[in-house]
Protein backbone atom coordinates (compact mmCIF):
# COMPACT_ATOMS: atom_id res chain seq x y z
CA UNK A 1 0.00 0.00 0.00
CA UNK A 2 1.63 3.52 -0.48
CA UNK A 3 0.50 6.22 1.55
CA UNK A 4 -1.63 8.89 1.46
CA UNK A 5 -0.71 12.11 1.78
CA UNK A 6 -2.90 15.14 2.48
CA UNK A 7 -1.63 18.62 0.82
CA UNK A 8 -2.82 21.83 0.56
CA UNK A 9 -2.63 23.71 -2.57
CA UNK A 10 -2.39 27.32 -3.37
CA UNK A 11 -3.26 27.63 -7.23
CA UNK A 12 -3.65 30.61 -9.00
CA UNK A 13 -7.28 31.24 -9.95
CA UNK A 14 -8.00 33.78 -13.22
CA UNK A 15 -11.13 33.98 -14.88
CA UNK A 16 -9.90 35.26 -17.84
CA UNK A 17 -6.97 37.30 -19.99
CA UNK A 18 -8.04 40.62 -18.31
CA UNK A 19 -9.69 39.39 -15.16
CA UNK A 20 -7.45 40.07 -11.81
CA UNK A 21 -6.35 36.82 -10.56
CA UNK A 22 -5.70 35.73 -6.83
CA UNK A 23 -4.72 32.77 -4.95
CA UNK A 24 -6.91 30.33 -4.05
CA UNK A 25 -6.71 27.32 -1.13
CA UNK A 26 -7.82 23.43 -2.31
CA UNK A 27 -7.33 20.35 -0.25
CA UNK A 28 -5.52 17.42 -2.25
CA UNK A 29 -5.34 13.92 -1.38
CA UNK A 30 -2.55 12.23 -3.36
CA UNK A 31 -0.49 8.94 -3.16
CA UNK A 32 3.41 8.57 -3.66
CA UNK A 33 2.61 7.45 -7.38
CA UNK A 34 0.58 9.90 -9.16
CA UNK A 35 1.80 12.55 -11.54
CA UNK A 36 1.57 16.15 -10.64
CA UNK A 37 -1.12 16.26 -13.07
CA UNK A 38 -3.22 13.03 -12.33
CA UNK A 39 -2.63 15.21 -8.64
CA UNK A 40 -5.19 18.31 -9.99
CA UNK A 41 -7.24 15.93 -12.09
CA UNK A 42 -8.54 14.50 -8.95
CA UNK A 43 -8.44 18.23 -7.32
CA UNK A 44 -10.62 18.90 -10.29
CA UNK A 45 -13.09 16.41 -10.22
CA UNK A 46 -13.63 17.06 -7.08
CA UNK A 47 -14.17 20.79 -8.10
CA UNK A 48 -16.55 19.58 -10.79
CA UNK A 49 -18.38 17.36 -8.52
CA UNK A 50 -19.49 20.58 -6.02
CA UNK A 51 -20.15 22.65 -9.43
CA UNK A 52 -17.20 25.01 -9.00
CA UNK A 53 -14.53 25.52 -12.12
CA UNK A 54 -12.03 23.37 -12.24
CA UNK A 55 -8.17 24.29 -12.16
CA UNK A 56 -7.55 25.08 -15.89
CA UNK A 57 -4.06 23.81 -16.76
CA UNK A 58 -2.20 22.86 -20.16
CA UNK A 59 -0.69 19.48 -20.36
CA UNK A 60 -1.12 17.12 -23.78
CA UNK A 61 1.34 14.15 -24.17
CA UNK A 62 1.44 13.69 -20.69
CA UNK A 63 5.64 11.72 -20.87
CA UNK A 64 7.46 14.48 -21.22
CA UNK A 65 8.32 15.33 -24.60
CA UNK A 66 5.38 17.51 -26.43
CA UNK A 67 6.56 20.73 -24.13
CA UNK A 68 2.50 21.77 -23.54
CA UNK A 69 2.33 21.42 -19.55
CA UNK A 70 3.70 23.73 -17.62
CA UNK A 71 3.63 25.42 -13.96
CA UNK A 72 5.60 27.14 -11.62
CA UNK A 73 5.78 24.50 -8.38
CA UNK A 74 6.69 26.26 -5.06
CA UNK A 75 8.90 29.30 -7.28
CA UNK A 76 10.44 26.48 -10.21
CA UNK A 77 9.22 26.03 -13.08
CA UNK A 78 8.27 22.06 -13.13
CA UNK A 79 8.95 21.68 -10.11
CA UNK A 80 11.64 20.52 -7.76
CA UNK A 81 13.14 18.29 -9.92
CA UNK A 82 15.37 18.26 -12.35
CA UNK A 83 15.08 17.51 -16.13
CA UNK A 84 11.45 16.73 -15.75
CA UNK A 85 8.34 18.08 -17.29
CA UNK A 86 5.43 19.01 -14.54
CA UNK A 87 3.44 15.61 -16.18
CA UNK A 88 6.63 13.68 -15.39
CA UNK A 89 7.06 14.81 -11.83
CA UNK A 90 5.71 12.42 -9.46
CA UNK A 91 4.14 13.54 -5.32
CA UNK A 92 6.92 11.46 -4.26
CA UNK A 93 8.77 14.34 -4.37
CA UNK A 94 6.35 15.93 -2.19
CA UNK A 95 5.48 14.61 1.76
CA UNK A 96 2.68 14.47 3.82
CA UNK A 97 0.99 17.99 4.92
CA UNK A 98 3.19 20.03 2.35
CA UNK A 99 1.70 23.04 1.36
CA UNK A 100 2.12 24.02 -2.47
CA UNK A 101 2.35 27.39 -3.96
CA UNK A 102 1.05 26.79 -7.96
CA UNK A 103 1.47 30.05 -10.66
CA UNK A 104 1.11 30.04 -13.64
CA UNK A 105 4.43 31.60 -16.00
CA UNK A 106 4.80 35.30 -15.91
CA UNK A 107 6.44 36.63 -18.84
CA UNK A 108 4.67 39.96 -20.91
CA UNK A 109 4.90 37.73 -24.08
CA UNK A 110 3.35 34.74 -22.14
CA UNK A 111 -0.55 35.73 -21.40
CA UNK A 112 -2.17 34.23 -18.95
CA UNK A 113 -5.48 32.50 -20.88
CA UNK A 114 -7.31 31.13 -17.85
CA UNK A 115 -5.86 30.37 -14.29
CA UNK A 116 -2.49 28.40 -15.00
CA UNK A 117 -2.67 28.73 -18.78
CA UNK A 118 -0.36 30.93 -20.76
CA UNK A 119 -0.62 31.43 -24.24
CA UNK A 120 2.53 30.85 -25.31
CA UNK A 121 2.09 31.51 -29.22
CA UNK A 122 4.92 33.85 -29.21
CA UNK A 123 7.43 31.05 -29.51
CA UNK A 124 5.49 29.68 -32.77
CA UNK A 125 5.58 32.98 -34.20
CA UNK A 126 9.78 33.00 -33.17
CA UNK A 127 10.06 29.69 -34.62
CA UNK A 128 8.35 30.70 -37.92
CA UNK A 129 10.07 33.82 -38.52
CA UNK A 130 13.51 30.93 -38.55
CA UNK A 131 11.81 30.55 -42.19
CA UNK A 132 13.10 27.43 -43.97
CA UNK A 133 15.92 24.98 -44.98
CA UNK A 134 17.28 24.35 -48.26
CA UNK A 135 16.78 20.70 -48.19
CA UNK A 136 16.11 18.57 -50.93
CA UNK A 137 12.59 16.56 -51.25
CA UNK A 138 11.36 14.11 -53.38
CA UNK A 139 13.27 11.09 -53.63
CA UNK A 140 15.37 10.01 -50.65
CA UNK A 141 18.51 11.17 -50.56
CA UNK A 142 21.92 8.41 -50.36
CA UNK A 143 22.98 7.42 -47.36
CA UNK A 144 26.09 9.82 -45.67
CA UNK A 145 25.45 11.40 -49.20
CA UNK A 146 26.11 14.69 -46.25
CA UNK A 147 29.10 14.02 -44.00
CA UNK A 148 28.51 14.83 -40.45
CA UNK A 149 31.02 15.14 -37.40
CA UNK A 150 29.88 13.26 -35.14
CA UNK A 151 30.25 15.89 -32.32
CA UNK A 152 27.97 18.04 -34.74
CA UNK A 153 25.70 16.12 -35.16
CA UNK A 154 25.04 15.49 -31.45
CA UNK A 155 25.35 19.05 -30.58
CA UNK A 156 22.73 19.78 -32.81
CA UNK A 157 20.44 16.75 -31.34
CA UNK A 158 21.11 18.03 -28.02
CA UNK A 159 19.64 21.45 -29.06
CA UNK A 160 16.79 19.95 -30.94
CA UNK A 161 15.48 18.58 -27.49
CA UNK A 162 13.86 21.43 -26.82
CA UNK A 163 10.48 20.58 -26.62
CA UNK A 164 9.53 24.53 -26.35
CA UNK A 165 7.65 24.46 -23.00
CA UNK A 166 9.06 27.80 -21.93
CA UNK A 167 10.48 27.16 -18.51
CA UNK A 168 13.50 28.94 -19.43
CA UNK A 169 11.81 31.76 -19.58
CA UNK A 170 9.60 31.11 -16.70
CA UNK A 171 12.62 30.83 -14.65
CA UNK A 172 14.71 34.29 -16.15
CA UNK A 173 14.86 36.99 -14.05
CA UNK A 174 14.78 39.44 -17.07
CA UNK A 175 11.77 36.91 -19.08
CA UNK A 176 14.42 36.52 -21.59
CA UNK A 177 13.66 33.57 -24.37
CA UNK A 178 17.64 33.80 -25.65
CA UNK A 179 17.81 29.75 -24.14
CA UNK A 180 14.65 28.60 -26.57
CA UNK A 181 15.73 30.61 -29.48
CA UNK A 182 19.46 29.75 -29.15
CA UNK A 183 18.66 26.21 -28.78
CA UNK A 184 16.12 26.55 -32.38
CA UNK A 185 19.36 28.40 -33.97
CA UNK A 186 21.82 25.95 -32.87
CA UNK A 187 20.13 22.74 -33.79
CA UNK A 188 20.24 23.72 -37.63
CA UNK A 189 23.17 26.34 -37.45
CA UNK A 190 25.14 23.49 -36.20
CA UNK A 191 24.26 20.97 -39.34
CA UNK A 192 25.27 21.21 -43.20
CA UNK A 193 21.74 21.68 -44.24
CA UNK A 194 21.43 24.54 -42.04
CA UNK A 195 23.96 26.46 -43.51
CA UNK A 196 22.79 28.08 -46.89
CA UNK A 197 20.42 30.40 -44.61
CA UNK A 198 22.07 30.42 -41.24
CA UNK A 199 22.77 34.24 -41.27
CA UNK A 200 18.69 34.92 -42.49
CA UNK A 201 18.01 32.69 -39.86
CA UNK A 202 19.56 34.24 -36.86
CA UNK A 203 18.47 37.56 -37.59
CA UNK A 204 14.88 36.98 -38.22
CA UNK A 205 14.72 34.94 -34.88
CA UNK A 206 16.21 37.22 -33.02
CA UNK A 207 14.29 40.07 -33.88
CA UNK A 208 11.08 38.04 -33.59
CA UNK A 209 12.32 37.25 -30.11
CA UNK A 210 12.45 41.26 -29.16
CA UNK A 211 9.35 42.11 -31.14
CA UNK A 212 7.76 39.77 -28.63
CA UNK A 213 8.89 41.74 -25.63
CA UNK A 214 11.19 39.40 -23.90
CA UNK A 215 13.90 40.92 -21.90
CA UNK A 216 17.91 40.29 -22.75
CA UNK A 217 19.57 37.63 -21.53
CA UNK A 218 22.02 38.16 -18.20
CA UNK A 219 23.67 35.01 -18.08
CA UNK A 220 22.32 33.87 -14.70
CA UNK A 221 22.14 30.34 -16.20
CA UNK A 222 18.89 30.15 -14.10
CA UNK A 223 17.24 28.49 -17.78
CA UNK A 224 19.62 25.59 -18.27
CA UNK A 225 18.30 24.78 -14.85
CA UNK A 226 15.11 25.16 -14.94
CA UNK A 227 15.32 23.44 -18.47
CA UNK A 228 13.80 19.99 -18.63
CA UNK A 229 15.90 18.98 -21.65
CA UNK A 230 18.92 20.36 -20.29
CA UNK A 231 19.72 22.42 -23.16
CA UNK A 232 23.24 24.02 -22.84
CA UNK A 233 23.39 28.08 -22.29
CA UNK A 234 26.45 27.08 -24.79
CA UNK A 235 23.80 27.74 -27.27
CA UNK A 236 23.41 30.96 -26.19
CA UNK A 237 27.05 31.82 -26.62
CA UNK A 238 26.73 30.74 -30.15
CA UNK A 239 23.65 32.15 -31.12
CA UNK A 240 25.76 35.53 -29.67
CA UNK A 241 28.56 34.68 -32.02
CA UNK A 242 26.30 33.90 -35.46
CA UNK A 243 23.73 37.50 -34.72
CA UNK A 244 26.82 39.25 -34.62
CA UNK A 245 28.79 38.22 -37.12
CA UNK A 246 25.72 38.02 -39.15
CA UNK A 247 24.46 41.43 -38.45
CA UNK A 248 27.95 42.96 -39.04
CA UNK A 249 28.52 41.05 -42.11
CA UNK A 250 24.80 41.11 -43.10
CA UNK A 251 25.23 40.38 -47.02
CA UNK A 252 21.45 41.14 -47.62
CA UNK A 253 21.32 44.61 -47.11
CA UNK A 254 25.19 45.43 -47.53
CA UNK A 255 26.80 47.08 -50.14
CA UNK A 256 27.13 45.18 -53.67
CA UNK A 257 29.80 47.55 -55.26
CA UNK A 258 32.99 48.47 -53.31
CA UNK A 259 33.98 52.03 -53.50
CA UNK A 260 36.83 52.91 -55.11
CA UNK A 261 38.80 56.11 -53.75
CA UNK B 1 28.03 52.25 -38.91
CA UNK B 2 24.82 51.51 -39.90
CA UNK B 3 25.59 47.72 -38.96
CA UNK B 4 26.86 48.69 -35.60
CA UNK B 5 23.84 50.71 -35.00
CA UNK B 6 21.58 47.71 -36.25
CA UNK B 7 23.52 45.81 -33.61
CA UNK B 8 22.30 48.34 -30.92
CA UNK B 9 18.96 48.26 -31.58
CA UNK B 10 18.79 44.39 -30.27
CA UNK B 11 18.93 43.06 -26.61
CA UNK B 12 21.85 41.19 -27.88
CA UNK B 13 23.52 44.18 -29.17
CA UNK B 14 23.30 45.71 -26.35
CA UNK B 15 24.62 42.74 -24.52
CA UNK B 16 28.16 42.53 -26.94
CA UNK B 17 28.29 46.68 -26.05
CA UNK B 18 28.14 46.05 -22.55
CA UNK B 19 30.93 43.44 -22.97
CA UNK B 20 33.26 45.46 -24.79
CA UNK B 21 32.80 48.42 -22.69
CA UNK B 22 33.24 46.25 -19.53
CA UNK B 23 36.39 44.74 -21.03
CA UNK B 24 37.80 47.79 -22.07
CA UNK B 25 36.87 49.71 -18.71
CA UNK B 26 38.63 46.54 -17.09
CA UNK B 27 41.67 46.92 -19.16
CA UNK B 28 41.73 50.22 -17.81
CA UNK B 29 41.53 49.24 -13.96
CA UNK B 30 44.61 46.76 -14.36
CA UNK B 31 46.47 49.18 -15.35
CA UNK B 32 44.86 51.67 -12.48
CA UNK B 33 45.61 49.04 -10.28
CA UNK B 34 49.06 48.27 -11.16
CA UNK B 35 50.31 52.03 -10.54
CA UNK B 36 48.25 52.49 -7.43
CA UNK B 37 49.90 49.88 -5.47
CA UNK B 38 53.16 51.28 -6.19
CA UNK B 39 52.03 53.62 -2.98
CA UNK B 40 53.50 50.88 -1.14
CA UNK B 41 57.17 50.92 -2.16
CA UNK B 42 56.81 54.86 -2.15
CA UNK B 43 54.45 57.72 -2.25
CA UNK B 44 56.80 59.31 -4.62
CA UNK B 45 56.70 56.73 -7.22
CA UNK B 46 52.97 57.96 -7.81
CA UNK B 47 53.85 61.21 -8.27
CA UNK B 48 56.05 59.85 -11.02
CA UNK B 49 54.02 58.11 -12.84
CA UNK B 50 51.52 60.66 -12.97
CA UNK B 51 54.31 62.94 -14.23
CA UNK B 52 54.70 60.87 -16.77
CA UNK B 53 50.88 60.16 -17.53
CA UNK B 54 50.56 64.47 -17.52
CA UNK B 55 53.65 63.87 -20.57
CA UNK B 56 50.91 62.83 -22.74
CA UNK B 57 49.23 66.55 -22.80
CA UNK B 58 46.25 66.37 -24.96
CA UNK B 59 46.48 62.39 -25.73
CA UNK B 60 45.28 62.07 -21.95
CA UNK B 61 42.09 63.92 -22.66
CA UNK B 62 41.45 61.58 -25.84
CA UNK B 63 41.81 59.04 -22.86
CA UNK B 64 39.43 60.67 -20.80
CA UNK B 65 37.13 61.03 -22.97
CA UNK B 66 37.15 57.62 -24.16
CA UNK B 67 36.92 56.49 -20.79
CA UNK B 68 34.01 58.58 -19.72
CA UNK B 69 32.28 57.17 -23.01
CA UNK B 70 33.03 53.37 -22.50
CA UNK B 71 31.04 54.21 -19.00
CA UNK B 72 28.33 56.30 -21.22
CA UNK B 73 27.62 52.95 -23.37
CA UNK B 74 27.79 50.86 -20.49
CA UNK B 75 25.29 52.53 -18.40
CA UNK B 76 23.03 53.58 -21.42
CA UNK B 77 22.96 49.54 -22.32
CA UNK B 78 22.66 49.06 -18.60
CA UNK B 79 19.43 50.82 -18.29
CA UNK B 80 17.80 50.29 -21.61
CA UNK B 81 18.20 46.37 -20.84
CA UNK B 82 16.85 46.68 -17.32
CA UNK B 83 13.95 48.38 -18.42
CA UNK B 84 13.04 45.71 -21.16
CA UNK B 85 13.50 43.45 -18.32
CA UNK B 86 11.30 44.94 -16.33
CA UNK B 87 8.71 45.38 -19.40
CA UNK B 88 9.11 41.55 -20.01
CA UNK B 89 7.96 40.56 -16.39
CA UNK B 90 5.16 43.38 -15.03
CA UNK B 91 3.32 40.76 -13.12
CA UNK B 92 6.08 39.30 -11.13
CA UNK B 93 5.78 35.69 -9.39
CA UNK B 94 4.58 35.11 -5.51
CA UNK B 95 7.47 32.98 -5.03
CA UNK B 96 10.72 32.80 -7.43
CA UNK B 97 13.06 30.01 -6.53
CA UNK B 98 16.79 30.44 -7.65
CA UNK B 99 18.46 27.77 -8.34
CA UNK B 100 21.72 28.44 -9.77
CA UNK B 101 22.75 31.95 -10.24
CA UNK B 102 25.04 34.25 -8.16
CA UNK B 103 24.61 36.72 -5.46
CA UNK B 104 27.02 38.61 -7.34
CA UNK B 105 24.75 37.97 -11.09
CA UNK B 106 21.97 39.21 -9.20
CA UNK B 107 22.83 42.68 -7.79
CA UNK B 108 24.60 43.69 -11.07
CA UNK B 109 21.97 46.58 -11.54
CA UNK B 110 22.54 48.16 -7.87
CA UNK B 111 26.21 47.32 -7.50
CA UNK B 112 26.30 48.93 -11.12
CA UNK B 113 24.95 52.36 -9.45
CA UNK B 114 27.30 52.21 -6.42
CA UNK B 115 29.95 51.47 -8.78
CA UNK B 116 29.08 55.21 -10.18
CA UNK B 117 28.61 56.49 -7.19
CA UNK B 118 32.03 55.82 -6.04
CA UNK B 119 33.49 57.39 -9.57
CA UNK B 120 31.87 60.38 -9.24
CA UNK B 121 33.12 60.51 -5.55
CA UNK B 122 36.72 59.51 -6.49
CA UNK B 123 37.25 62.46 -9.06
CA UNK B 124 36.28 64.55 -6.33
CA UNK B 125 38.14 63.18 -4.21
CA UNK B 126 41.27 62.61 -5.76
CA UNK B 127 41.20 64.87 -8.88
CA UNK B 128 39.68 67.82 -7.75
CA UNK B 129 40.59 67.86 -3.91
CA UNK B 130 36.89 67.95 -2.64
CA UNK B 131 36.34 65.45 0.42
CA UNK B 132 39.84 65.50 0.99
CA UNK B 133 41.60 66.83 4.42
CA UNK B 134 44.22 68.34 3.10
CA UNK B 135 44.54 68.22 -0.65
CA UNK B 136 47.99 69.17 -2.82
CA UNK B 137 47.65 69.14 -6.34
CA UNK B 138 50.65 66.64 -7.85
CA UNK B 139 51.84 65.13 -5.11
CA UNK B 140 49.50 61.65 -6.06
CA UNK B 141 50.96 59.89 -3.46
CA UNK B 142 50.55 61.84 -0.32
CA UNK B 143 47.25 63.32 -1.41
CA UNK B 144 46.42 59.46 -1.94
CA UNK B 145 48.03 58.67 1.85
CA UNK B 146 46.61 61.63 3.65
CA UNK B 147 42.88 60.87 2.14
CA UNK B 148 42.80 57.63 3.09
CA UNK B 149 43.57 58.22 6.67
CA UNK B 150 39.98 59.56 7.11
CA UNK B 151 37.84 56.44 8.18
CA UNK B 152 34.62 57.02 6.52
CA UNK B 153 36.38 57.61 3.67
CA UNK B 154 38.57 54.15 3.38
CA UNK B 155 35.89 52.40 4.71
CA UNK B 156 33.41 53.54 1.80
CA UNK B 157 36.21 52.87 -0.86
CA UNK B 158 36.75 48.95 0.66
CA UNK B 159 32.72 48.48 0.15
CA UNK B 160 32.84 50.08 -3.06
CA UNK B 161 36.29 47.45 -3.94
CA UNK B 162 34.03 44.99 -2.98
CA UNK B 163 31.45 45.87 -5.36
CA UNK B 164 33.81 45.83 -7.91
CA UNK B 165 34.92 42.50 -7.40
CA UNK B 166 31.57 41.52 -7.42
CA UNK B 167 30.57 43.12 -10.74
CA UNK B 168 33.78 41.74 -11.98
CA UNK B 169 32.94 38.09 -10.73
CA UNK B 170 29.94 38.09 -13.02
CA UNK B 171 30.88 40.68 -15.85
CA UNK B 172 33.98 39.09 -17.06
CA UNK B 173 32.83 35.42 -17.57
CA UNK B 174 29.31 36.99 -18.97
CA UNK B 175 31.99 38.46 -21.75
CA UNK B 176 32.76 35.44 -23.21
CA UNK B 177 29.54 34.12 -23.32
CA UNK B 178 27.56 37.51 -24.42
CA UNK B 179 30.57 37.75 -27.26
CA UNK B 180 30.13 33.83 -27.95
CA UNK B 181 33.16 32.79 -26.36
CA UNK B 182 32.59 29.70 -25.96
CA UNK B 183 34.59 25.98 -26.25
CA UNK B 184 34.52 23.12 -24.41
CA UNK B 185 38.47 22.84 -24.30
CA UNK B 186 38.66 26.15 -22.98
CA UNK B 187 35.50 26.48 -20.95
CA UNK B 188 37.33 26.11 -17.65
CA UNK B 189 39.87 28.29 -18.40
CA UNK B 190 37.29 31.43 -18.54
CA UNK B 191 36.19 30.46 -14.70
CA UNK B 192 39.66 30.69 -13.68
CA UNK B 193 40.67 34.14 -15.85
CA UNK B 194 37.41 35.56 -14.14
CA UNK B 195 38.80 34.51 -10.81
CA UNK B 196 42.07 35.74 -11.23
CA UNK B 197 41.21 39.57 -12.66
CA UNK B 198 38.54 39.28 -10.12
CA UNK B 199 40.98 38.61 -7.05
CA UNK B 200 44.09 40.02 -8.43
CA UNK B 201 42.52 43.85 -9.51
CA UNK B 202 39.52 43.73 -6.76
CA UNK B 203 41.92 42.66 -4.27
CA UNK B 204 44.67 44.94 -5.32
CA UNK B 205 42.58 48.05 -5.23
CA UNK B 206 41.14 46.82 -1.76
CA UNK B 207 44.36 46.52 -0.21
CA UNK B 208 44.48 49.96 -0.05
CA UNK B 209 42.03 51.02 2.05
CA UNK B 210 42.17 47.85 4.00
CA UNK B 211 46.29 48.83 4.94
CA UNK B 212 44.45 52.64 5.82
CA UNK B 213 42.30 51.05 7.68
CA UNK B 214 44.75 49.19 9.93
CA UNK B 215 47.26 51.88 10.14
CA UNK B 216 49.19 49.97 7.12
CA UNK B 217 49.36 53.22 5.33
CA UNK B 218 51.19 56.56 6.73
Amino acid sequence: MSETMNLTLKVWRQAGPDAPGEFRSYPAVANEHMSFLEMLDVVNEGLTEQGDDPIAFDHDCREGICGTCSLMINGTPHGPKRAVTTCQLHMRSFKDGDEILIEPWRANAFPVVRDLVVDRAAFDRIIQAGGFISAPTGSSPDGNAIQIPKDDAERSMDAAACIGCGACVAACPNASAMLFTAAKVAHLGLLPQGQPERERRVLSMVHAMDEEGFGGCTNFGECQEACPKEISIDNIALLNRDFVRATLGDRESGVRRTAVM
Amino acid sequence: MNRVFALWQTAVGKKVAMAVSGILLVAFLISHMASNVLVFTAPEKLDAYAEWLRGFGPLLWVARAGLLALVGIHIAAAWQLTRMARAARPKGYARLEHQVSSYAARTMRYGGVLILVFIVFHILHYTTGDFHPDFVPGEVGRNLVVGMQVKWTAAFYAISMIAIGAHFYHGIWSVFQTLGLNHPSWNRSRVTLTLGLTLVVAGGFLSIPLAALFGLLR
